[in-house]
């Protein structure tokens, strides 16, 4: 009933159409991306020594592949781990109590710190074999790309409406069944956007994940972000630009081939419409919807996905065991077992960081997070000073920020450490002090956030809203203190906070930048972790990691969420 | 002759507090749905009816008491008893189609029966040509067919309507009123029994057999009303019209007795732990300004000056409770009059009127006196919400607690007996100079 007959034909519903031929093109392009990309999977890792990273230009589309192939099978991963985790999260209470602040630490956690110690245990799941440098390459993404996704997907379940989901119920429909029809479609919109997110931001990790180094030796990984990392040490800046040619394109094509499309189904997804919105489309969507080929394909598949949500039974309903009183024992076991766990961990890292780190390490741990603190704030007010003026200028202008809007997101896409040679170069030039010209890198990714949320924010002050103030006569600083700025706030915040929160993670590898032989390193807690990542001093980094951590929990509780808060409470318009 | 449905005998519902104890919604709920009939359970805002209604669809467990369906007991969604929402509760990534495909697809039916039976029910509920619709594409009015259409055709025995016209306005209730009675009548509809929640008293009378009248705070059945008037019912009917009468007197009735404890002092007695109705000054001084004008000269009928106001239902209850509470009224039997105070009031010009105001709210609103004291005993006349707050929770709902405290702000607020900041959440006795 679905199937939209294409316009084109006529009405004549012909065996084989043009919307056939590009979709099978499509498809089968996509199967040999597979097939070249995974080849060499399978190969002992002395094949990587046999045919090192070389930066030869016909190379970098190979890379570019396999580089995007780790990124996908990292997302599939996520989403994985989202559908599991977060469902668990939000159906059951008990562990709701645990699972929901353990993802809220994991997100703060600076997983860049982290790859090394990885790379170890996964290595040995696969011993000799490239699988096992691929499998750490791709947790390291896994991690940039899981932890959002997931805190979407739980809080969008948290807020499914009351009387969908007691229709559902009502209806008797299996929780699995519930799950794909209720849950899923209703937390779609929000997860695609961070995944889109996530996938942008593992760029980032990409760079710092193909090339790893386990004690003495170094592996590497086929791929762009080996390609950069051997460009940077060669002194190359051409293959360097090749190389952030060789990204633009394939984030233009996953962009056109797989969020574009994803964008686009989802928005039927989409709880409230909001009027006058032009729902987003997308060629690839429309040629796979338009083919009665791919229809004909797919069809058996549709039913059968349908047939495995048929219930078993059909008489009535299992008795449920009501409320959670009887589980009083139950609840105080697993209670026992948590903290047990909790006391075990915290003996694990007592034990880990005593044996060789003193008072005065996380004394300098700490003055080395203060100095990265100062560093993120004054960038953060830099960022919002040139950002929200013009983010609002850009917003109460529907046809600059229709241009503007996709423009951002883009740059927030591209991945800043790209940048980096570029710009490391130019300090050691010009001969610029690391500590203050190595930071703008920081922000140099995240600032966007903060660019487009408050662009979306300007523009959705009702028109009312700004015909009043014009009617009043209200303009200038006034204009901008009681309606522009209290508009934006809770856009702004958001941004800010995302902003924030990646330039810590960020600073691991802006405070240390290295252009071939040339070295610059700034003061500060990610350059820290970077420096005992290289040495290999694991008890130092779990330190650099927790103070780190710790930051960042502790400026979100106390600074960010109660502002946030407070703008919800008091600006949110409608 | 006729084989009970359902049955529910000494049913009790509690939900947890926020103090750890129970807020108990429902007591001593007895309730038999007998094959051909219509029930409704009427009652205002928090007497606990939609509670019923879900403890029926097996959406709750119940705290005491049965529920029997068909001779089992119902401990979660039973086949056969189907619900339409308030809210339609429509999927909107759904056609109208597959909407209503949802049941029958759960229920692991074969491809082609499901597509059938779908067909024939949108057919059967005036959907036709709206199958590839998205819901977001039709009016309330539509959407609330695919909500009845989705029921039906899981071909329930009982189905559970939970104020299914109240989001709708009052021309396209009607249509969708009496199309659905014309249904029953005709007995072209697949079930057998219907129970209709609703806060309409209208709506029962033209539709019920057996209404059912709920109490508030906890809902208890205060009354059972048997509707034999023949269908299609005729609101211009005097029956009708007593009818009407009689269930408004019955409901404001229950408001003259003390809902929690407290010895007698007056019409009502109040505590600090009576909940509140959700009224603005504004709509206050309105009725009591209708009320003194012609017609009416100080008295009148409810259900008639409700329809002057275009308060629909028991929009009006909660008016009349507070001016009930703040004896600018009286309402006995179906009756509304004005007190002295009340003309008094009516008179005044706005600083009078807000004087007077003020004198009844401290007078016979315990929580507007005691937040008064508290705020004169403090040194610097302050004191956060809070305070208030918790005390409040202790007796009543979270839901309830905000309301009652938002309608002894705004009054407060009116009546100039204290002021409130809401960003620092506080209440004081300076208003801003």
């Amino acid at each position: 009933m679905r199937m939209i007959v294409p316009i084109s034909a006529g009405g004549l519903r012909r065996v084989f159409s043009r919307w056939d031929a590009i979709a099978i093109v499509l498809v089968l392009g996509l199967l040999a991306f597979l097939a070249e990309a995974s080849r060499h999977v399978l190969e002992p890792l002395a094949e990587l020594q046999r045919q090192p990273v070389t930066l030869d230009l016909g190379n970098l589309p190979e890379y570019a592949a396999r580089t995007t192939l780790r990124m996908l099978v990292a997302m599939a991963l996520s989403l994985l781990f989202t559908f599991t985790y977060a469902t668990l999260a939000a159906k059951n209470r008990r562990a709701e109590r645990l699972l929901v602040p353990l993802l809220d630490i994991l997100q703060s956690v600076p997983i860049l710190g982290f790859i090394s110690i990885t790379v170890v245990f996964f290595m040995s799941l696969a011993p000799g074999r490239v699988l096992g440098a691929e499998f750490a390459a791709i947790f390291a993404i896994f991690t940039s790309q899981a932890w959002n996704m997931a805190f979407s997907f739980y809080q969008s379940l948290r807020t499914v409406p009351t009387e969908l989901t007691e229709a559902s119920r009502n209806f008797r429909l299996s929780p699995w069944m519930s799950f794909w029809r209720l849950d899923v479609p209703f937390a779609m919109p929000q997860l695609i956007w961070n995944m889109m997110m996530s996938m942008s931001g593992s760029w980032f990790f990409v760079v710092a994940s193909e090339s790893i180094s386990v004690g003495k030796t170094t592996i590497t990984l086929p791929g762009v972000g080996s390609y950069i990392a051997l460009a940077i040490e060669r002194h190359n800046l051409h293959a360097v630009l090749w190389a952030i040619i060789t990204m633009l394109i394939v984030i233009l094509i996953y962009d056109q081939v797989l969020f574009r499309p994803l964008v686009a189904y989802a928005d039927r997804f989409r709880f409230e419409q909001e009027p006058g919105v032009l729902p987003p489309r997308s060629w690839v969507l429309d040629v796979l919807r338009r083919s009665p080929l791919v229809d004909r394909v797919t069809r058996p598949f549709g039913s059968l996905w349908r047939r495995s949500m048929v219930p078993h039974h059909n008489g009535m309903a299992v008795a449920k065991p009501p409320a959670e009183k009887q589980h009083g024992w139950i609840t105080f076991q697993w209670i026992a077992i948590v903290v047990a766990l909790a006391a075990l961990g915290l003996l694990q890292v007592v034990r880990f960081v005593t044996h060789d780190i003193s008072l005065a390490d996380v004394a300098n741990a700490f003055m080395l997070g203060l100095a990265t603190l100062i560093r993120i704030v004054v960038l953060i007010a830099i960022a919002s000073a040139t950002w929200v003026p013009i983010g609002v200028w850009v917003g109460t202008r529907p046809r600059v920020a229709e241009l503007v809007q996709p423009v951002a997101q883009f740059l927030a896409a591209f991945p800043a450490n790209l940048l980096f040679p570029i710009a490391v170069s130019g300090i050691v030039a010009l001969k610029l002090d690391p500590n203050i010209w190595l930071s703008p890198l920081m922000i140099l990714g995240t600032q966007w956030y903060i660019l487009f949320n408050v662009v979306a924010g300007a523009a959705a002050i009702p028109a009312e809203l700004r015909a009043a103030g014009a009617n009043f006569r209200v303009r200038g600083w006034l204009w901008w203190r009681r309606i522009a700025l209290p508009a934006v706030l809770p856009y702004y915040v958001t941004g800010a906070i995302t902003a924030s929160g990646g330039s810590w993670n960020a600073s691991i590898v802006a405070e240390v930048a290295s252009w071939g032989n040339e070295r610059l390193e700034a003061f500060g807690l990610g350059a820290y972790i970077a420096r005992e990542t290289e040495a290999g001093d694991f008890s130092h980094i779990v330190l650099g990691i927790a103070v780190m951590s710790l930051f960042v929990v502790l400026i979100n509780r106390l600074f960010w969420r109660p502002l946030y808060l407070l703008a919800e409470r008091k600006f949110r318009l409608g | 002759m006729s084989s009970a449905l359902l049955d529910i005998h000494a049913l009790r519902q509690t939900f947890p507090r926020a103090d750890g104890g129970d807020l108990l919604v429902l007591d001593g709920i007895e309730l038999t749905l007998n094959q051909g009939q219509i029930v409704g359970l009427l009652g205002r805002t928090g007497s606990g009816k939609s509670t019923l209604l879900r403890s029926i669809a097996g959406l709750m467990p119940a705290s005491a008491g049965t529920i029997t369906y068909l001779g089992q007991p119902v401990i979660g969604p039973a086949p056969g008893i189907a619900m339409v929402f308030q809210g339609f509760a429509l999927f909107p990534w759904l056609t109208v189609l597959e909407n209503v495909q949802l049941g029958l697809e759960a229920l692991g039916l074969p491809e082609a029966e499901i597509r059938k039976r779908a067909l024939a029910a949108i057919d059967l509920i005036g959907l036709d040509g709206y199958e590839s619709a998205y819901p977001r594409e039709l009016s309330g009015g539509m959407r609330q067919r695919v909500g009845f259409a989705r029921a039906l055709v899981v071909h329930p025995n009982i189905l559970l309507m939970d104020e299914p016209f109240s989001a709708l306005d009052v021309l396209t209730a009607e249509t969708l009123r009496t199309d659905f009675l014309e249904l029953w009548a005709d007995g072209k509809l697949p079930i057998k029994g219907v129970i209709l929640v609703t806060h309409n008293i209208e709506e029962a009378v033209l539709m019920c057999d057996r209404i059912l009248l709920f109490s508030s705070n906890p809902g208890r059945i205060i009354c059972e009303i048997t509707v034999d008037l023949t269908q299609p019912r005729n609101r211009l009917d005097p029956r009708f019209h007593d009818l009407v009468e009689k269930i408004y007197a019955a409901m404001t009735a229950r408001i003259a007795m003390p809902t929690r404890i407290g010895t007698a002092t007056g019409p009502i007695a109040t505590s600090i732990s009576t909940i509140l109705p959700r009224v603005s000054a504004n709509l206050l001084s309105g009725l009591l300004e209708t009320l003194a004008a012609e017609p009416f000269s100080g008295k009148a009928d409810l259900p008639v000056i409700a329809d002057e106001l275009h308060l629909e239902g028991d929009d009006l209850f909660p008016v009349s409770d507070a001016l009930q509470l703040l004896h600018f009224v009286e309402v006995e039997g179906g009756d509304i009059k004005l007190t002295d105070t009340g003309k008094q009031f009516v008179e005044a010009e706005t600083d009078g009127r807000k004087k007077i105001f003020q004198r009844q709210l401290l007078a016979y609103v315990p929580l507007a006196a005691h937040i008064r004291r508290v705020l004169q005993e403090r040194a610097n006349h302050e004191a956060s919400k809070h305070r208030f707050f918790d005390e409040l929770e202790d007796h009543m709902s979270t839901e309830d607690a905000e309301q009652t405290l938002r309608s002894v702000t705004a009054w407060g607020r009116y009546a100039e007996a204290f002021a409130y900041d809401d960003d620092s959440q506080t209440f004081s006795l300076e208003n801003p100079t």
